[in-house]
């Protein structure tokens, strides 16, 4: 059983991811596996290109329920761009797919007033309650977000047409709406708070 | 609120770069992770590597240099140059690209477009757009192979389908003031940024950071240059704070 898992979703862009967590002296194995997603002392749920698609590789793999279940328990878990979406109950972007609903959000296209994708560096605002996450830029590249932070859960905003939830956490599970791993410095102390936390968890 | 990105480009020919990177102090100037590890400590918002190699061999060297840029960099990586297949833009993503540049193949079948974008995500497909202005009037066209071949398709019409089609970002390139160091094409960035609702990364004529800021005045999401940081005294740091100095929001 490997420390640290990452999810094989298909068609995600696995090498920065990879890159990010080497610098930090950390080889994640790479898996479809449902029993190593639910075994490993850290999950990382990459980005894919859509929500339908994403939802659709998780299940092919029996990797869904793992991941429900882990979250379920507080298990170590950093779920990245798209990653946070997918613990959504639903989005705009596939009607009627369900996703993994770990939370009862919903996820929505950004408006037309500003440049869609969102393509480049917001100022990310945490809450107070937040433990893992601190005020910085980070690198979004994304055309839907979550717009409210559900229940129990300490979030950071950025503001792109509006205040959008750049990042959830609790506990050990961090679910970044941007990319730690091309956030410079900043990101990769995130990784790195949220790999101390999975280490103590 | 999104801040405006400085992108530096690294021109790369069998796995070196050319057109000379001055940097103080690099021992060898030609080392592509040398140059990236440089600009992200210097402040640069992304980097842009263009494989300028003639030959396959040469395309060959571009995923080696890709791995080891990305395993020293930690800010996005979009990689254009010759660009002709899915494949081939799936071999530079797992390399370590965060996006691709399609230019000349997507002028010739602009399906090419819709296939990277449904494959990788629109996020990922940038789709780097050559214009210079028409000879016969008023208007820019669409050329290709380095600027030498003009195809007499109208730039604006081009950027919406481009968009339309899904990619996510457009990279443009004025070939009228390219090299001139005279700053960007002004109302080709009006023009085009007013068209579209997806990023607009201007490019082509950059000296001095006052045409950074005037193109970011235009509606340019990003601004990229080459020569201004590879030859002149400008750093990445030096040219963003005289972006914050005029108001305009950037990572700092």
């Amino acid at each position: 059983m490997s420390d640290v898992v990452i999810v094989r979703t298909g068609v995600a862009n696995l090498a920065s991811v990879l890159a990010g967590l080497r610098r930090l002296g950390v080889t994640p194995d790479v898996t479809t596996d449902a029993a190593a997603v639910r075994e490993a002392r850290a999950v990382v749920l990459p980005g894919v290109g859509a929500f339908g698609a994403g939802m659709a590789a998780l299940h092919e793999h029996g990797v869904a329920a793992a991941l429900i279940e882990r979250a379920a328990a507080g298990r170590p878990l950093l779920a990245v761009c798209l990653g946070l979406q997918l613990l959504a109950a639903s989005s705009d972007e596939a009607p009627g797919v369900a996703g993994l609903a770990v939370h009862d959000g919903h996820v929505a296209r950004f408006p037309d007033t500003v440049k869609v994708p969102q393509l480049g560096w917001n100022e990310v605002t945490p809450d107070a309650g937040c433990r893992l996450l601190e005020p910085g830029y980070a690198y979004f590249a994304n055309s839907y977000r979550l717009t409210d932070a559900p229940l129990g859960w300490a979030a950071a905003r950025s503001d792109h047409g509006g205040p959008f939830v750049a990042a959830l956490e609790r506990g050990p599970i961090l679910a970044c709406q941007f990319h730690p791993e091309l956030s410079g410095p900043w990101g990769l102390a995130l990784l790195d708070r949220w790999l101390a936390a999975a280490r103590e968890a | 609120m999104l801040a405006h990105r400085v992108i530096p480009c690294l021109d790369v020919k069998d796995g070196r770069v050319v057109k000379g990177v001055r940097f103080q102090g690099l021992t060898d100037a030609g080392d592509p992770t040398a140059a990236a590890t440089r600009y992200e400590a210097e402040g640069a918002d992304e980097l842009v590597l263009l494989d300028v190699s003639a030959t396959p061999e040469g395309r060959g060297h571009a995923l080696d240099t890709v791995r080891a840029v990305r395993a020293v960099l930690s800010i996005p990586l979009t990689v254009g140059g010759g660009l002709r297949t899915v494949e081939h833009a799936g071999a530079l993503l797992d390399a370590g690209a965060d996006k691709v540049s399609v230019n000349t193949a997507a002028v010739r079948d602009p399906s090419f477009i819709d296939r990277v974008a449904t494959r990788f995500g629109s996020q990922c497909a940038v789709v780097a757009i050559d214009a210079a202005r028409r000879l016969d009037g008023p208007g820019w066209e669409v050329v290709v192979h380095s600027g030498h071949e003009r195809t007499g398709a109208d730039a604006i019409a081009w950027a919406r389908e481009c968009a339309a089609r899904g990619s996510g970002e457009l990279l443009l390139t004025s070939w009228d003031k390219d090299g001139t160091k005279s700053g960007y094409d002004l109302e080709l960035l009006r023009a085009v940024s007013s068209a579209v609702n997806v990023p607009v990364i201007a490019s082509g004529g950059a000296a001095h950071p006052e045409h950074l800021i005037e193109a970011i005045e235009a509606g340019a999401s990003a601004v990229l240059a080459a020569s201004i940081f590879h030859y002149s005294e400008y750093t990445v740091g030096a040219v963003k704070a005289a972006l914050a100095a005029r108001g305009i929001e950037v990572r700092r």
